[in-house]
């Protein structure tokens, strides 16, 4: 099939693929992924630029495969052959000369399978000089630090069973926090493909807003437990808890995941819970580390039942199970928390006297095969009374299971979910985001 | 080598430097200051799961970062083509990024941010890491799973070794010409018991805490290994049938491997210049701290001692000049209690007036150095283990960090460990599982009553530091003695 290339890197990437296959040898497999992208990062504080540049980064890592046994390396990729291709012909050369000292791997993966796919999804981004005029005068009188990031990115995959796919987007995210004189926020997070000035401009307004609603003096609360609503932003930190040792296989065989007393029927979580994997809007590619194509949805969660976990190849070979066409980490990718009935305008009405939690922070299990995990309120959390936000607050430690949370305790679920985007940037820019509704849960606990 | 100290020594001539120099004398560009800093990195991971390989990754990198200052404004492009076009390319995108963000710029920079340095560092290394070969760290690795496997109970070990050079290059328009070499060794292992609904997972002093600047003379071998190792698998055997930790307040003895994580995210972070200027804000967070806290504020109790130390040859953090090619030297942050210095760079030193340390770091070569942690140790005491307990009539004694969670302001925290033991009468009693403590950061350090000798001293580090916009990974090494905290809030798992 013949496409126009898309980057230099999509060129270069299939060209590098071309000369790498005809070089293997025997029954040698092997399956190269790339990583790229070309960003503009500008961070500010206190509405002025602190750190602004670009960043033009690739990787690409190639497995090689033979005799059971498995050795992987990831290279620079400049995105000009002429550069990138002899380090990767010495990386071959390098792979294969030490296979043989490796001990065999049992659960190894060998590519099979035709899947093919390109997605690519244009953007209309800010030029990168135009990055800091076009942020930064909409923030002038106001205390606002956060980053600016945006441009392209790209996630590839071939190997030597045929299997080719392209990934490439342009998205942007500008993560920010408005302060009042006295320290206290609100979270604002505007992003997407399209820039335009007028969903800024209704992004900063929702955000000054809510700040003038934290004017007031914060009120201190002991420690107990709350009736608590949680804004989409909280609860989609409270889903990804399950990336980390909760829906993943592997740690549901052998590691205490905390969805075991789920899986076993020790404790039930409510019917209003309803989890899925759910690649329909094209945030992420639906291709894994072995080249297999994820369904475009997988229900996970279903009426508080645990229908399918996410298993990947390795796994699902080492068990003798299906794969669900996980990742390798069988970590959630594009998860989707489906909506309840509480319509957006009744929130406050139905909490009516407790805390409105906007956003979440630093989680983490306290006891993962219970369930149970801690973290802090931030940002716009507020008391509220007889449907009346009262007051900010000052923030408090909670520490509390996911069978109360997501169990007896949840009363509701909005009827509106929100994507919640990623906005991380280790190595590479993050991708996709998790939909989720807000939730009203009674007796959530505080610890400090 | 646990005793070498890094030294500089005069710059020698290298094919990067040449090709830096280059790069700087054909440079046309109407800047203030240009800086070049070059990364190349050759990480290799290997691990095995209950025996059998897990992974054999190498990673290599290359790239480069330049700086530009232009009307007091620093702009930056990272690229990975690092041949002297490419370098040039680079610094034009970073001088347009300068010229257009300095209108909004925060703060005025003069090139003196970046003073002129020449040197070399190489990390002290006595049994260089090429040394073993893939199949050498297998067996060893090997051993390792079957020695955890120490009864039916053990449902999953794993082992890992880690072995990482790093080359950086740093040249500037202002003369400074920096060539640093790093050797880095990580080993970890660790077990998970299980009975039923009940889990337990044990590891080395925690997850990947054995993180070493140097060669193999670092890695625990013999019967040292072996004794480790067997009481790795035997303790979490031993937790799956060990007493509930209690809810109670109590003395809390705490051992170097979580001590770590204690001076790492209540001492460590909230003394970071850059989080009190309120750069990192919209993601880490602020710091209880202000500005005029430092020479004036208690931090904790006068047996408090901490400070900043890249001079510790085989400590994880350890380095002659940051980032930026500031000269990095022993600098206490905190002495008997009292809060001296932030851990701040040039820049934020200028911004906010106080006095930092060589701190500005990078993760790699495609982000900008921010203010950071590299050795922030607590320095030891005079009492030994066995009198520290002895003076203890009712306490809970903790090992290796399992959960860490800290609020935005660095201010209220809740941690949980692995191991922890009851301690009556001043002895340690029964093993407690599920241990955990919570309380504030200033009440926390001024509870503490005891603190170790250098004979319970020991430097752990983690590879795993977040912070940053760009987001940024970096290694820090923190050394401690065990120390003792009173009247502290301690409690026990269950849902």
């Amino acid at each position: 099939m013949k496409q126009t290339p898309s980057s230099p890197f999509e060129t270069t990437f299939h060209q590098l693929t071309d000369a790498l296959l005809p070089q293997l040898q025997g029954e040698e497999s092997a399956k190269l992924t790339l990583t790229a992208e070309i960003s503009q990062f500008t961070r500010f504080n206190r509405a002025k630029v602190r750190q602004t540049g670009q960043v033009t980064s690739g990787d690409i890592a190639l497995t090689l495969m033979a005799q059971g046994r498995t050795v992987e390396a990831t290279l620079p990729c400049t995105g000009d052959k002429a550069t990138d291709w002899p380090l990767l012909f010495a990386t071959l050369t390098d792979l294969r000369a030490e296979l043989p000292a490796l001990p065999e791997d049992p659960y190894q993966v060998l590519p099979t399978g035709d899947a093919t796919s390109r997605e690519v999804y244009r953007g209309t981004l800010l030029p990168p000089d135009q990055a800091v005029p076009q942020v930064l005068p909409a923030l002038a009188g106001l205390d606002a630090a956060g980053l600016y990031a945006g441009g392209t990115a790209i996630r590839a995959y071939a190997d030597s069973a045929g299997q080719r796919h392209w990934f490439e987007t342009e998205t942007f995210t500008l993560d920010y926090s408005l302060f009042t004189p006295d320290g206290q926020a609100v979270k604002g997070t505007y992003a997407g493909r399209a820039w335009e000035d007028a969903a800024y401009g209704e992004s900063l307004t929702q955000a000054k807003h809510l700040l003038n609603q934290m004017s007031g003096p914060r009120k201190a609360l002991a420690r107990g437990q709350y009736r608590t609503y949680l804004a989409p932003a909280a609860v989609a930190d409270l889903v990804n808890m399950l990336s980390w040792g909760g829906i993943g296989e592997a740690a549901l065989r052998r590691s205490g995941s905390a969805l075991g007393p789920l899986q076993r029927g020790d404790r039930p979580l409510s019917p209003l819970v309803h989890l899925t994997e759910d690649f329909s809007q094209g945030q992420t590619p639906r291709f894994n580390g072995y080249g297999e194509l994820a369904p475009t949805t997988l229900p996970l969660i279903e009426a508080g039942r645990l229908v399918n976990t996410l298993v990947s190849a390795r796994t699902a070979k080492e068990y003798g199970i299906p794969s669900t066409y996980a990742a390798a980490g069988e970590y959630l990718r594009s998860p989707l928390l489906a909506p309840g009935t509480l319509p957006s305008t009744d929130i406050l009405t139905a909490l009516d006297t407790g805390l409105y939690v906007s956003n979440l922070h630093y989680l983490n299990w306290s006891d993962r095969p219970q369930g149970r995990v801690t973290g802090m309120t931030r940002y716009a959390c507020f008391w509220v009374e007889r449907g009346q936000i009262i007051a900010p607050i000052e923030n408090l430690r909670f520490d509390e299971s996911l069978y109360n949370f997501w169990g007896a305790n949840l009363e509701a679920l909005t009827q509106d979910t929100t994507l919640i985007p990623e906005v991380g940037s280790y190595g590479y820019r993050d991708l996709g985001g998790t939909q989720v509704p807000g939730m009203l849960v009674r007796d959530f606990a505080y610890t400090l | 080598m646990g005793e070498g100290k890094v030294t500089t020594t005069p710059l020698h001539t290298v094919t990067m430097d040449d090709r830096l120099d280059q790069a700087l004398a054909t440079l046309d560009l109407p800047a203030d200051w240009v800086g070049i800093r070059v990364q190349q990195g050759n990480h290799i991971q290997r691990s095995q799961r209950d025996g059998r390989p897990d992974a054999n990754r190498h990673h290599r990198s290359l790239g480069a970062m330049v700086e530009v200052l232009v009307q007091g404004q620093l702009g930056y492009a990272a690229t990975p083509d690092v041949t002297v076009a490419g370098l040039h390319r680079a610094a034009q995108a970073a001088f347009h990024q300068a010229q257009a963000a300095a209108p909004w710029r925060i703060h005025a920079f003069e090139p003196t941010i970046r003073p002129p340095v020449q040197g070399i560092y190489h990390s002290p290394v006595a049994q260089p890491l090429a040394q073993w070969d893939a199949a050498t760290i297998h067996d060893r690795l090997h051993h390792i799973c079957q020695g955890l496997k120490v009864s039916d109970p053990i449902v999953q070990t794993n082992a890992h070794i880690n072995t990482q050079g790093i080359n950086t290059w740093l040249a500037t328009s202002n003369g400074s010409r920096v060539h640093q070499r790093f050797d880095f060794l990580t080993l970890h292992f660790g077990a998970t018991a299980q009975d039923g609904p009940v889990v337990q997972t044990r590891n080395f002093n925690g997850p990947r805490a054995h993180c070493y600047q140097g060669g193999w003379e670092h890695l625990i071998s013999g019967d040292a290994l072996d004794a480790a190792v067997e009481q790795v698998g035997q303790q979490a055997v031993a937790l799956l049938t060990a007493t509930e930790c209690p809810d109670i307040t109590t003395t809390l003895v705490l051992a170097p491997d979580q001590m770590m994580l204690q001076i790492h995210e209540s001492i460590g972070h909230p003394l970071e210049l850059d989080r009190i200027l309120g750069d990192e804000r919209n993601y880490a967070g602020g710091s209880f701290v202000q500005p005029e806290d430092f020479g004036r504020l208690q931090y904790g109790s006068p047996l408090l001692n901490v400070t900043f130390d890249p001079t510790v040859g085989h400590e994880f953090a350890s380095y002659s000049f940051d980032d930026t090619g500031a000269v990095a030297d022993r600098q206490y942050l905190i002495r008997q209690g009292r809060l001296e210095r932030g851990l701040g760079s040039h820049e934020s030193q200028v911004r906010l007036g106080v006095p930092g340390v060589a701190c500005a770091r990078a993760s790699s070569w495609n982000r900008p150095p921010i203010d950071r942690m590299a050795n922030i140790n607590v320095e030891p005491g005079e009492t030994s283990f066995h009198d520290l307990i002895g003076t203890i009539p009712d306490g809970v004694y903790m090992e290796a960090n399992r959960s860490w969670s800290i609020d935005d302001q660095r201010y209220k925290f809740q941690f949980g460990c692995e191991y922890a033991r009851r301690i009556r009468d001043g002895q340690l009693a029964e093993t407690l599982r599920n241990p955990n403590y919570r309380a504030t950061t200033p009440q926390f350090w001024h509870s503490l009553v005891q603190v170790g000798d250098r004979a319970t001293w020991q430097a752990f580090g983690t590879p795993f530091c977040g912070k940053g916009e760009p987001n940024q990974i970096i290694r820090v090494g923190h050394g401690a003695p065990v120390c003792a905290f009173a009247n502290i809030e301690v409690f026990g798992g269950a849902g």
